[in-house]
C-alpha cells in the first residue's frame, strides 16, 4: 500500500526490493564458483609487468625488504601477493628480509614463512636467506630511523636472536643496503610512506601490492616513485599469471589471487545487472507518472 | 513475547549442537573461527546478540593485541632494553650486555607524560607530549610531502605529448599522456574558484568534473572489488577450510 491507501504496483514494489536479496544474489555468485573450482587467466598489465621483470633481472643474493603493512582483515587480497612475490624472490635466489610496520603483519609474516617460503624452498635457511626482523612501532617515525640506521630499531629479529648474529645482516647498515622494497598494504602506514621516506630520499627502488581501495591514490606514483604496482586481487591475479608465464611449474598449484577472480567476475555481473535493473525500473515509474498526470510533472 | 524468547532459546541450542558437532569434527580453532564468521554475517540479515557478541570480542582482542605487541616488539627490545640492557635479560638474552643508552629516558618522561591523560587533575601534563609528537610529525611530514607529494608528482605529470617509441611514433603512450596531461589541467581549473567558471574557462571546468565523476567511478569500483575479495575469503574459509567443499 503507498501513502494514499492505494495497492502499490509490482515494478513500485521491485523498486524497494529488500536489500537482503540482494545480499543472497550476491552470496550465490560469489559461492558458485569457488564450488564448481572455477577461475580465470589474467593477462598481465604493465603495471604488474614491471615490478615482475624488475625481480627477474634482480642478481642472486640481492637483498629485498618485504614489509607486511597489512592484517587479517585485507589478507584475502593481500596475501597472494606476498605469497607470488616472495615465490618469485626464492626463485631468483635473493635474500629476503622481512619486517612489518602494522602489528598484525607479524603473523602474517611468520604465516608467510611457514605456509610458503618453508614447504615451497626447504634450501632457504634461516638468517642467511630469509629473516624475520618482526613488527616495530613508529609508523613513518620508524622509516625515517631505517633509512639512516638499520639496526638501531632492530636489534634483534623477531624471536629475540641479536641481529648481528645472522650472516644476512653483516652488510645491512640502512634502507639504502637493499636492492628493492616491497610493501604489502595500501593503508596508513604503507606503501605511500615507503616511497616518501625510503624510496624517494635515497632512490631506492620500492614496489607495492595494495587492497584494490588504495590503488586509485597510489598509481600517480607509478612509474616514476613506484617500479610496478600490484592492485587488489586482480593485480595478485595478474602477478601470477606472469609468475606462471616464466615458471610453468606454478600452473599446477592452487594460486590465491587468480581462485579470487572468477567469483569476482560473476559477482561483478551481478552488480551491474541490479543496477540496469534499478535503472530500467525507475525509468518505467517516471514513465508511469507521466502518463498518470498527463505529461506533467 | 514468550514465543520470541522460546524461539531464541530454540535458536541458542541449535547453535550449542552444531558448535559441538563441529568442534569434534573439525576441532575447536577452526569451529570458533567458523561461528564468529556466521555470527558477523548474521547482522546482514539483522542486529542480533551474536552479532554483538563477536563485534564486541573482535575489538577487545584487537585491542589487546596491539597493546601487547607494542610492549613486546617495542617497549621492551628498544626502550627498557636500552634504558638498562639487564633488565630484559631474561626475554631478550642478546640484549642483555649491551650498553646502557640514558638518552632513552627521554622518550620515556614523555610516554609517562603522555599517560597523564588518564588523569583528571594531571590531564594537563599529557599536552606537552602531544604537542611534541605533532610538531615532530609536522616538521617529519612537511618535507617529505612537499618533495614527493607536490614536486614529484607536478614531475609526473610533466609528460610529453609525442611519444616516439624503438619502432617510431606511440600512438597509445601519446594518448595516454594527453588524457593525464588534459586531466589534470581540467581538475585544477575546476578547483580554481577566483575566477567565474564561463566560457573556455567553464568548459575547462565542466571537463575536470568529468574526470572528477571518472575518478569517484573508478575509485567505487575498486571498492567493490576489495569487497568482494574480502567476502570471497570468508567464503574460502567456510565452505574450503570448515565444510571442506572445495578442494
Amino acid at each position: 500500500m503507498n501513502g494514499n491507501g492505494e495497492q502499490k504496483s509490482l515494478v513500485e514494489r521491485l523498486q524497494f526490493i529488500d536489500r537482503r536479496i540482494i545480499f543472497l544474489f550476491i552470496a550465490v555468485a560469489v559461492v558458485l564458483p569457488l564450488l564448481f573450482g572455477a577461475t580465470l587467466k589474467e593477462e598481465t598489465t604493465p603495471i604488474v609487468q614491471e615490478l615482475f621483470d624488475f625481480i627477474e633481472h634482480l642478481p642472486p643474493d640481492s637483498r629485498v625488504l618485504l614489509s607486511f603493512d597489512y592484517g587479517p582483515t585485507t589478507a584475502p587480497e593481500i596475501q597472494p601477493m606476498a605469497d607470488a612475490i616472495v615465490r618469485h624472490c626464492a626463485e631468483r635466489d635473493t635474500r629476503l628480509y622481512m619486517m612489518a610496520i602494522w602489528a598484525t603483519g607479524h603473523n602474517l609474516t611468520g604465516s608467510t614463512i611457514e605456509e610458503t617460503l618453508k614447504p615451497e624452498f626447504p634450501g632457504y635457511v634461516y638468517g642467511e636467506d630469509y629473516i624475520n626482523l618482526g613488527y616495530k612501532a613508529g609508523n613513518q617515525g620508524l622509516i625515517r630511523l631505517l633509512f639512516d640506521d638499520f639496526k638501531r630499531m632492530y636489534s634483534t629479529d623477531a624471536n629475540g636472536t641479536a641481529i648481528d648474529e645472522f650472516p644476512m645482516m653483516q652488510q645491512i647498515k640502512n634502507l639504502k643496503n637493499f636492492d628493492l622494497i616491497v610493501s604489502f598494504g595500501g593503508g596508513f602506514p604503507g606503501i605511500k610512506e615507503w616511497v616518501l621516506y625510503a624510496g624517494d630520499p635515497g632512490n631506492i627502488p620500492v614496489g607495492g601490492g595494495c587492497t584494490a581501495v588504495s590503488a586509485p591514490l597510489l598509481y600517480p606514483y607509478y612509474p616514476n616513485q613506484l617500479v610496478g604496482i600490484l592492485g587488489g586481487a586482480k593485480g595478485a591475479a595478474e602477478y601470477e599469471n606472469a609468475l606462471i608465464t616464466k615458471y610453468p611449474a606454478y600452473g599446477k598449484k592452487w594460486m590465491g589471487g587468480m581462485s579470487l577472480m572468477m567469483s569476482q567476475a560473476v559477482s561483478h555481473v551481478v552488480i551491474m545487472l541490479f543496477i540496469l535493473f534499478g535503472n530500467a525500473l525507475y525509468f518505467i515509474l517516471r514513465a508511469q507518472r507521466k502518463l498518470e498526470t498527463g505529461g506533467g510533472e | 513475547m514468550a514465543a520470541r524468547n522460546i524461539a531464541g532459546y530454540v535458536v541458542l541450542a541449535l547453535i550449542v549442537i552444531a558448535f559441538a558437532i563441529s568442534v569434534v569434527l573439525k576441532g575447536l580453532l577452526l569451529t570458533v573461527g567458523a561461528f564468529l564468521t556466521l555470527f558477523i554475517f548474521s547482522f546482514l540479515y539483522k542486529d542480533n546478540p551474536y552479532y554483538k557478541f563477536a563485534e564486541h570480542l573482535f575489538v577487545g582482542v584487537s585491542a589487546a593485541y596491539w597493546m601487547c605487541m607494542g610492549f613486546w616488539g617495542t617497549m621492551v627490545p628498544n626502550l627498557f632494553g636500552k634504558l638498562y640492557p639487564p633488565m630484559v635479560g631474561g626475554v631478550l638474552p642478546a640484549l642483555k650486555d649491551n650498553p646502557a643508552e640514558f638518552h632513552m629516558v627521554i622518550p620515556l618522561i614523555l610516554g609517562i607524560m603522555l599517560l597523564m591523560r588518564l588523569s583528571s587533575k594531571a590531564g594537563w601534563i599529557s599536552k606537552w607530549a602531544l604537542a611534541f609528537i605533532v610538531g615532530t610529525t609536522a616538521g617529519l611530514n612537511l618535507v617529505r610531502y612537499l618533495r614527493s607529494d607536490f614536486i614529484q608528482q607536478i614531475n609526473n605529470t610533466a609528460l610529453s605529448l609525442y611519444v616516439t617509441g624503438a619502432t617510431g611514433f606511440d600512438l597509445g603512450a601519446t594518448v595516454s599522456n594527453i588524457v593525464i596531461f588534459i586531466g589534470v589541467m581540467c581538475g585544477l581549473i575546476y578547483f580554481f574558484f577566483s575566477k567565474e567558471h564561463k566560457g573556455a574557462f567553464g568548459v575547462g571546468a565542466r571537463t575536470g568534473i568529468i574526470v572528477l565523476m571518472v575518478t569517484f567511478g573508478a575509485s567505487f569500483g575498486y571498492t567493490v572489488m576489495a569487497r568482494i575479495s574480502l567476502l570471497v575469503g570468508r567464503m574460502q574459509f567456510l565452505f574450503g577450510d570448515w565444510l571442506g567443499m572445495i578442494r
